[in-house]
């Protein structure tokens, strides 16, 4: 993997670093070539310096370019060491241990590669991150979505993105223009919170109805995040839970698990409409699509109130009986 | 992306950037040791530290390079030949052969300090530690609060912006039963679960012996043998209501299986190809079930093909979606949803409403 021209750029691109970073002063360009790139042509030299640039500011090397004084046009550059390093960090043991839990959070290989690199430079910078001692909950993070990566480093930049989104499998995809503010996870999915470009308002998106591939749309920074926007309030706000009312079921005994864990019993051995005495008579709160989850245990569960849930449920059995015919 | 692009070079002066202040924060360090801290395989290390002898101050003087001692460079273990130090980094354990050796760095006080955090780095850190936040006992959240406090300073301080990911909230007793699955893992004990089969809407212990626990589509799984079914089981964290770990060891410890191609590959062999045909306001059951075929139809309809292992569980969905499944094929399974359907229509029309 590491080939010796590989070594020959990786101390090529050091000893530029090294160069920007121990001058006071803007370093010309012309001094530059001569000293690290004394065998390339000015075309290759051109070409080599500003891929080598490129590469270091990909890692996070902040280099300047400025003009030496205003009589001498030659661009030169420099890496002003305040803004190079790691800012001094000085964490307690346990708060240590709980920042080397954190590379086991992600389940997502670039976010884990990355957690992983910031970890390696805190060791670097001193601190001792060793999380076996510690005893602390385990959580995990997946982001499955292949939009996730695109929202995340859009939230990052304040950068415009441009999409296809399907409200539902069945909607036709439409592009949509947004500026995203923040990404949000609910039971376990990710939602985009921004603002809606061509509709002037403010919307959820969830990454998984996102169809193909999420375009920049804008410069990054062209953009400001409202001040004390919190992505999961706006969610909240824009996809508000629905009202929950009480639904009084009968319950035959020994079924209905999913229903009981959250249910309140008012009584038991309750005569049932098939004329025995083998039922409960339980409470939930529950919001719209009740119907649904209450349908699905068939002839275990049987609707007393609200009249509104059971004649749903009535109407929709009678559905199923009429398309046989 | 970037890193398999931009290939060696680039990564490589990442991790110098980590090493050099390490060396410096640390004096002479054994080549073992720096490995485990920065999570870089030694013979990856010594690759990286040659390169450090080629740079230095743009002097051009012997004087202006960074000063490297490290033994091994030079020790017969050290060859061009990729397939020797491969070989070195291969058998840490053989002490006899290798000896420890010891590096150290100087002259390069412009590095002390590690490069600082990218937006990116800052915030999958922070994120990170958002999620356990949420899941942290009153012990540890306060623990968790000073450590982000701190980090989120040095981001700022980086010019890295605080970023608008809200990781949401794992609740606490999830966390904790994975931490004492995980224990139970470690230890190769047995556990006693209570868990919950929604398909069967039944409720049953059962002791198993816990492989691993993974996530996939947004939710957490123990892998387990289970010695009620005497087959390796996947059970929903969020299903298991108690679990319990026991003294004795587990039967047997079997490798955590791959789960790449998704967890419902699982019982293939045993599952029935079911076709289905759905209204437009079901349509959002491809979007959540694995399944097989998805061919349009007239209306905006969907006819899909899927494998079904539990026809429990098949029965439970489409009543669910009732009226807007319907079961194409086969017969028997579109027989034994219209029966339950009629079944439950009988007893709604049998009873009479109590009014409350």
């Amino acid at each position: 993997m590491s080939t010796p021209a590989n070594a020959r750029k990786s101390e090529r691109l050091l000893n530029l670093l090294i160069m920007l970073l121990v001058q006071r002063h803007y370093v010309p360009k012309q001094r530059i070539r001569e000293i690290l790139y004394p065998e390339a042509s000015q075309d290759a030299f051109e070409k080599m310096f500003e891929r080598d640039k490129e590469e270091l500011r990909s890692l996070g090397v902040p280099i300047e370019v400025g003009s030496l004084d205003a009589f001498f046009d030659e661009p030169g550059y420099r890496i002003r060491p305040d803004e190079f390093a790691l800012p001094a960090i000085s964490l307690e043991p346990d708060e240590a241990a709980v920042v080397g839990l954190a590379t086991k959070v992600w389940e997502h290989a670039r976010l884990a590669g990355a957690t992983t690199d910031a970890l390696r430079k805190l060791t670097a910078a001193g601190v001792e991150t060793d999380a076996s001692a510690l005893q602390i909950a385990e959580t995990r993070l997946t982001a499955d979505e292949p939009a996730f990566d695109d929202f995340w480093e859009a939230t990052q930049h304040r950068t415009p993105v441009t999409f296809a989104y399907r409200r539902s499998i069945t909607d036709q995809a439409v592009q949509r223009r947004v500026q995203p503010w923040g990404v949000v996870r609910y039971s376990g999915r990710w939602y985009a919170v921004g603002w809606d470009v061509d509709r002037q308002a403010e919307r959820v998106f969830r990454l998984s109805r996102i169809d193909g591939p999420v375009k920049t749309d804008g410069s990054p920074g062209s953009y400001e995040v409202p001040e004390g926007t919190d992505p999961r309030t706006v969610a909240q706000r824009l996809a508000p839970s629905p009202r929950r009312e009480a639904i009084v079921l009968l319950v035959r005994e020994g079924s209905g698990h999913g229903l009981r864990r959250d249910a309140t019993t008012l009584a038991t051995g309750v005569l049932g409409p098939d004329g025995l005495r083998e039922w409960d008579r339980l409470e939930i709160q529950r919001g719209s699509g009740a119907a649904d989850e209450l349908l699905s245990y068939g002839a275990s569960v049987i609707v007393e109130s609200p009249l509104g849930v059971r004649e749903e449920i009535v109407w929709r059995l009678r559905q199923v009986q009429e398309m046989v015919g | 992306m970037s890193r398999a692009a931009a290939g060696g070079a680039k990564d490589q002066v990442a991790r110098l950037l980590a090493l050099v202040p390490y060396l410096h924060q640390h004096g002479a360090v054994e080549l073992e040791v720096a490995s485990r801290a920065l999570g870089v395989p030694v013979a990856q290390l010594i690759k990286d530290l040659k390169v450090l002898l080629m740079c230095g101050l743009p002097g051009g003087f012997p004087d202006d390079l960074i000063d490297v001692d490290l033994d091994v460079l030079f020790g017969p273990a050290d060859d061009q030949d990729d397939a020797d130090t491969t070989q070195l980094a291969a058998s840490p354990g053989s002490a006899d052969e290798v000896p420890k050796s010891v590096i150290r760095v100087s002259n390069a006080d412009y590095l002390a300090r590690p490069l600082r955090l990218t937006a990116t780095e800052a915030s999958a850190l922070i994120v990170a530690l958002r999620a356990l936040r949420s899941s942290a006992s009153a012990e540890t959240a306060p623990i968790v609060d000073r450590a982000l406090a701190k980090l989120e300073t040095a981001a700022a301080e980086g010019s890295a912006p605080a970023a608008q990911i809200d990781p949401g909230v794992t609740p606490q007793a999830l966390a904790e039963l994975r931490s004492d699955l995980s224990a139970a893992i470690s230890a190769q004990r047995q556990v006693r679960l209570t868990y919950w089969v929604p398909s069967r809407d039944e409720e049953s212990e059962r002791v198993v012996d816990p492989i691993a626990v993974v996530s996939t589509h947004g939710f957490d799984y123990l892998d387990a043998w289970c010695h009620l079914a005497e087959a390796r089981r996947l059970f929903r964290l969020d299903r298991i209501h108690q679990a319990t770990t026991l003294d004795t060891k587990v039967a047997a410890i079997r490798r955590p299986r791959d789960l790449t191609d998704g967890i419902f590959s699982l019982h293939r062999d045993s599952a029935t190809l079911v076709t289905l045909s759905l209204a437009p306001e079901a349509q959002w059951v491809p979007e959540y079930y694995p399944v097989e075929a998805v061919r349009p139809r007239a209306a905006g309809a969907l006819e899909i093909d899927l494998l079904v292992g539990d026809e429990q569980w098949l029965e439970r969905l489409l009543l669910r979606l009732a009226p807007a499944a319907t079961v194409v094929a086969p017969a028997a399974l579109a027989e034994r949803y219209l029966t339950t359907a009629a079944a439950t229509l009988h007893l709604y029309e049998g009873s009479t409403v109590e009014t409350a």
